[in-house]
């Protein structure tokens, strides 16, 4: 099972959740962070790294001493990645989405693949969880390849797709904030979503956001309310009102504002935060087996 | 013009807050929301819309079905995975498709539409503060970087016509693309952080997108008092990187008080809070504004 921890805004308390959720989970589990801008999950489960890998991402080298500056090239490309001006042809990597379609539509042959660095994918262990995150390099601005080569990545890792094969390890994402193209790319193809959010106006708009955008996927969604005792109650009338389950709370306490700025992870430090996490993991599983059942269901 | 933008690398630093309190401080001001993805600004200032429109972003692609042969070549040069197969039919899945055209150039039956999306609404607005510019993408929108660039040229351009000298926008979270293109041309940044290892992660990530493009910028560490030691920590690097310390707050919960009335926290409180704000606001207009170091 496939699970995607998300919010709308940035520091309701994903990440901390996440980490929670993967301590206490009792199967086997990857944890995956896909908030390449500003990975985190790593600060709180100290995961051991074994292998980093740089990755990059396709872009056009023009060898211009064959070109026939036709001007196909700098026509098929929609984000002005490559231009031809007079007999020079001018390539901007930085703008590039690796579509290929300069190299395919030239009909000279001239456009070869160079690359360009997007980030790095890390991939570890944090106890007994398999570890997986990317980070983007710094002053590039297009998450979501990194994203897509992440969740290649750990594909392959899970055998996902080879004949046969049954995963077994639960995966859970961290996911970016937001709602836009690099949370959308890492709430896809969950088989279940988190909303974490606070009950204040801005926690509440945001989460209003987020479940417009990935109510259109279909996925049970369920919210986690942070701090739950600051703020007011608008945000479980919106939750009752769209028909929105909570499964979880957690309070505004000093000590795990505390435990959270030095690192800790929250279900660790103290046995009533551990039930609410160990609740919460149970209603995800319970979520999971219910959509196993009417898998089977429909397949039958 | 001076354009100052408070960013944060992470989310709930009190970003907004802040930008809510500088604004109130500076009125009248030209302000901007630059988070187009999950702007929150509006809902403290309340603004009242005098312009609304329509933010064209990109471009998707099509299949007409009836035009359709099922040769399957979109699928195999797509890079995007974004076009699928069920029952002999193939279709674009518009939450995939990057709008690169590659599908519609190739096709040889010429039965893929590319047509232009909306993907959000800009608006000019009025506050109490001063005019506003803000938007809002659609939920799962791209383009973001673009709407952003959109509401700078806009706010610019607004700010000569009525003599304003100073833009104070609340930035996107992250370093990515609306990150940058907010950042570009910036007199000053004004980064907002917390002392945790997350806070202190991100504002490493963003002070270097600073400097890789050349934007002067000076941190605030607000919950300054949950971890001294990492607040300490964040103050050592700043002195290590050349990056100013404009000051720090303590925890206090009339932050989200005054957000839930929907006030900025210096017009909800006239307590020591807001007069720490007050300081830290008189010394980013000395920096950023007067250039006194």
């Amino acid at each position: 099972m496939k699970i995607a921890i998300a919010s709308g805004k940035g520091g309701t308390g994903k990440t901390t959740v996440c980490a929670s959720l993967v301590h206490v989970w009792p199967r086997a589990v990857a944890a995956v962070d896909l908030d390449v801008e500003e990975p985190n999950l790593h600060l709180f489960l100290h995961p051991h790294i074994e292998s980093t890998e740089e990755v990059g991402m396709d872009i056009p080298i023009v060898d211009e001493t064959k070109c026939s500056y036709c001007r196909k090239c700098a026509e098929i490309c929609q984000f002005k990645a490559i231009s031809v001006l007079g007999s020079v042809v001018l390539t901007y990597p930085e703008m590039c989405h690796g579509c290929g379609g300069c190299m395919a539509v030239c009909p000279e042959k001239v456009i070869s693949t160079g690359n360009r660095p997007l980030g790095e994918i890390l991939q570890g262990k944090a106890g007994n969880a398999a570890f997986w995150m990317g980070r983007l390099r710094v002053g590039e601005a297009m998450s979501p390849p990194l994203m897509r080569m992440v969740k290649k990545r750990l594909a392959q890792a899970l055998g996902e797709g080879s004949p046969g094969a049954e995963s077994p390890v639960d995966v859970l994402i961290d996911a970016p904030p937001g709602v836009s193209c690099p949370a959308m790319n890492a709430v896809m193809d969950t088989d279940a979503i988190v909303l974490v959010t606070e009950p204040t106006p801005f926690g509440l708009y945001d989460l209003k956001l987020a479940y417009q955008a990935f109510g259109q996927l279909n996925v049970p969604m369920g919210v986690v309310i942070n701090r739950s005792d600051i703020g007011n109650s608008d945000t479980i009338a919106f939750c009752r009102e769209v028909g929105l389950d909570i499964w979880a709370e957690i309070p505004f306490e000093r000590n795990i504002a505390e435990a959270y700025a030095s690192g800790r992870i929250i279900a660790e430090t103290d046995p009533a935060h551990f039930a609410v996490f160990h609740s919460l993991a149970e209603k995800l599983q319970s979520v999971g087996e219910r959509l196993t059942a009417s898998r089977e269901v429909t397949h039958a | 013009m001076r354009e100052i933008i408070v960013i944060s690398g992470k989310g709930g630093t009190g970003k907004t807050s802040l930008t809510a309190a500088f604004a109130h401080l500076a009125s009248p001001v030209m302000i901007c929301d630059l988070d187009v993805d999950a702007p929150d600004l509006h809902l403290i200032l309340h603004p009242n819309q005098t312009q609304s429109h329509v933010f064209m972003g990109g471009r998707t692609a099509k299949i007409d079905p009836e035009k359709c042969t099922s040769c399957g070549l979109c699928q195999e040069m797509c890079r995007f995975d974004a076009i699928e197969a069920a029952e002999g039919q193939h279709r674009v899945n518009p939450l995939r498709c990057e709008g690169c055209s590659v599908c519609v150039h190739f096709c040889p039956e010429g039965a893929i539409d590319f047509p232009e999306k909306q993907c959000g609404h800009w608006y000019a607005s009025r506050t109490r503060f001063g005019p506003m510019m803000h938007a809002q993408l659609f939920a799962s929108e791209e383009n973001s970087g673009k709407l952003v660039a959109l509401l700078r040229t806009q706010a610019k351009e607004n700010a000569k016509k009525i003599g304003m000298e100073l833009i104070l926008s609340d930035g996107p979270p992250g370093i990515g693309c609306p990150v940058i293109s907010s950042l570009s041309g910036v007199s000053y940044a004004v980064l907002v952080t917390e002392p945790t290892p997350s806070g202190r992660h991100d504002l490493e990530r963003v002070a270097s997108l600073c400097t890789h493009f050349g934007v002067p910028a000076g941190v605030i560490v607000n919950k300054s008092d949950l971890n001294p030691t990492e607040c300490d920590g964040i103050e050592i690097y700043c002195r290590d990187h050349h990056i100013d310390v404009i000051g720090e707050l303590p925890f206090d919960p009339v932050i989200t008080r005054a957000m839930v009335q929907a006030r900025a926290v210096t017009e909800f409180d006239s307590g020591a809070f807001s007069n720490r704000i007050r300081d830290l606001w008189t010394r980013i207009c000395e920096v950023a504004i007067y250039n006194k170091n």
